[in-house]
């Protein structure tokens, strides 16, 4: 292997460990603050990325249709039970957010995103309707078991990510897409082409890690989120809502995953069930931090991205299984470097 | 004095059981207020219905702030605070951060001095400011206490609910939790205070109530269910050491078929003995 090949094997690494690395930073936030492993992040990032395309194409994504419904599931859910508890502040609060902010996203989109519109403003519209499926789906899978056992919430994930690759293949049909990229011709630095697209998805990956790491070492309002999770009723007992740090957490997830969609839209070819795949890299990335610190997390990410680059190179077929081979040692590690530590009593 | 607990009629259901049926109670401005019962008598229960943490039927009223009964937030908000039996500390994070948590709705309020409260909780316990950077779920069973207390009093509380503060603990940390209770009560903070240990809360409290098989089988002012013979006999211990007298009433029949039958009637023995006999020299050289 060439200097050359290597260079360009471990810029793809890095591009790919990036969007990893966003992955791991979800799976790793929503952990840490509801017990949950998100298996459909994936999803979200396949279904950002084929909205996109379906804007681009000039139709309706079929985004639209899983929005509205799944609003529209959830305003019955919380409208009911707040009515039944005669709670008119809870009954107002579903009434907004499970009904007038999707309902005003889905008109948008609908309405408002012709073909010839400008990319930046399908990206966002993009980025609405993904950003609001978080909280939604908390609301309908999560939000009900939420103080059940991590077993029975990763069980709950799982279900949802076959339910919503299943609603995709419905929605999306079965073509892959690819979304355009930045426009901007390409930087070169020295010997190397980067696209504006990979200097994208790394810059915002680093930019994102440190954010969320400073926010729950350092502010309050973080810890809180975490409180939520280490313990539910004591968080009530403080203020603290473990159902709002939930939402919270997905409103992120969501918003993460659309931004992680656009990014990643141009540099791999998109199918309504890539997510899965997508997901379990970005798990193995997250094993790393033991879900828990997100400089290990997206170390293991970046590191994943990279031993893929080069497994494609130099055993293509075997690619994945080689990522996956790796977890082995990183869990045989995880099991040495932390002692084992009972699941918390509530 | 005003009310600033007021409750009308609450009964809280588990399933089949019932843990309490119709309790009406009230806590005023600058008391305490004891409620002493024997085990799953539906102390608990009360206080966690009351908090808002479990449904309940019959009406749980704040008069001073009328909304702090829409939710457990809510009153928070209000400064009403609860220290669960459970405690529910957030074991992984440090003292210090448990201790600021507790004061995480008052975090951006004008007039709020987060150092100022800390260097307060520090000086009611100095033994938690000595452990501030360790681990809550690694402190001793007493020291876990003490920050649940702590993490309560951050905020400042103006109706403080306090389940069984003193359970498990050494007679000398009993008696310094009292101190802080007694404290407390000068500062003016209204207080419900749940107890086993009848003797101490009866000497604090102003007002007491006795709970048996979820209901109030007796209430009055401290020295009056303190003077009063069957709260002699079943929960200070004063008659014989056998203790063998039975609770104020019979328990109701669902609770003596419950599981823990046989142990309830043994428990206010258990406390009569020993426990008592040491804590009150301990409380007396401590007040
Ligand atoms: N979550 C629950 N599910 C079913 N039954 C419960 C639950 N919590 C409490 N109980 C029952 O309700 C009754 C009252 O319990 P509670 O905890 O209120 O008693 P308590 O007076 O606090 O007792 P202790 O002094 O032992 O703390 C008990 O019989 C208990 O078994
Ligand atoms: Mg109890």
């Amino acid at each position: 292997m060439t200097f050359d090949i290597a260079a360009v094997l471990f810029q793809d690494g890095v591009a790919n460990g990036a969007v990893y690395v966003l992955l791991a930073t979800v799976l790793v936030l929503v952990f840490t603050v509801t017990r949950i492993v998100f298996v459909p992040q994936g999803d979200l990032i396949a279904f950002s990325a084929l909205t996109l395309a379906a804007f681009e194409a000039g139709h309706t994504p079929g985004t639209v249709w899983i929005l509205a419904l799944g609003a529209a599931l959830a305003l019955i859910l919380a409208g009911g039970k707040a009515a039944g508890e005669r709670n008119l502040a809870g009954l107002a609060s579903a009434a907004l957010w499970f009904g007038a902010v999707p309902a005003a996203i889905v008109l948008t989109a609908l309405f408002l995103v012709p073909k010839e519109a400008p990319l930046l403003w399908k990206m966002a519209v993009t980025c609405a309707l993904i950003t609001c499926l978080g909280p939604i789906l908390y609301r309908l899978v999560f939000e009900p078991i939420a103080a059940a056992s991590p077993l029975v919430l990763l069980i709950a994930a799982v279900a949802a990510h076959f339910g919503l690759s299943s609603i995709g293949l419905h929605v999306f049909g079965a073509e892959g897409v690819r979304t355009p990229g930045f426009a901007g011709p390409p930087l070169v630095v020295g010997d190397l082409v980067v696209t504006r697209q990979t200097v994208g998805v790394i810059a915002s990956s680093l930019v994102l890690v440190g954010l969320l790491s400073l926010f729950f070492r350092r502010s309050l309002s973080g810890k809180a989120l975490l409180a939520a999770a280490h313990n539910r009723r004591g968080a009530e007992l403080i203020g603290v809502s473990a159902t709002a740090a939930g939402r919270t957490a997905f409103i992120v997830a969501g918003l993460i995953g659309a931004i992680s969609g656009i990014l990643i839209g141009p540099m791999t070819t998109l199918y309504y069930d890539s997510g899965f795949i997508l997901g379990l890299k970005g798990f193995v990335g997250a094993i790393v931090g033991a879900l828990a610190i997100y400089p290990l997390a997206a170390l293991g990410a970046l590191l994943v991205g990279l031993v893929e680059a080069f497994a494609s190179f130099w055993a293509s077929a075997y690619r994945d299984v080689i990522v996956f081979t790796l977890i082995t040692p990183v869990l045989f590690w995880r099991s040495l470097a932390s002692p084992h530590v009972e699941e918390e009593a509530e | 004095m005003s009310i600033l607990l007021d409750l009308e009629r609450l009964s809280v259901r588990y399933n089949r059981l019932t843990a309490l049926s119709d309790v009406s109670l009230e806590a005023r401005a600058g008391e305490v207020t004891t409620v002493i019962g024997p085990n799953g008598a539906g102390k608990t229960s009360l206080v966690n219905a009351v908090m808002g943490l479990i449904p309940s039927r019959g009406r749980v009223t704040f008069p001073l702030w009328p909304k702090a009964a829409l939710s457990t937030g809510a009153r928070v908000r209000a400064r009403i605070c609860l220290v669960p039996e459970t405690r529910d500390l957030f074991g992984p994070m440090t003292v210090l951060d448990n201790l600021r948590l507790g004061a995480f709705v008052a975090r951006s309020e004008r007039g709020f001095d987060m150092e100022a409260r800390l260097a307060e909780v520090a000086r009611l316990f100095p033994r938690l400011d000595e452990r501030r950077h360790q681990q809550a779920q690694t402190l001793s069973g007493g020291e876990r206490q003490m920050l649940a207390l702590g993490r309560a009093l951050m905020l400042r509380p103006r109706f403080l609910m306090l389940d069984e503060p003193s359970l498990g603990l050494a007679p000398l940390v009993v008696a310094e939790i009292f101190r802080v209770i007694e404290q407390l009560k000068r500062d003016g903070v209204a207080i419900l205070l749940i107890e086993q240990n009848a003797r101490a809360a009866l000497r604090v409290a102003d007002h007491a109530y006795v709970l048996e098989g979820g209901e109030v089988q007796l209430q009055g002012s401290a020295a009056t269910v303190m003077a009063d013979a069957r709260v002699v006999g079943a929960y200070l211990g004063m008659g014989r050491t056998g203790g063998a007298q039975g609770p104020v009433a019979e328990p109701p029949e669902r609770i003596e078929g419950g599981l823990a039958s046989g142990s309830e009637a043994s428990r206010p023995a258990r406390d009569a003995g020993v426990h008592h006999a040491r804590t009150r020299p301990a409380i007396g050289a401590a007040s």
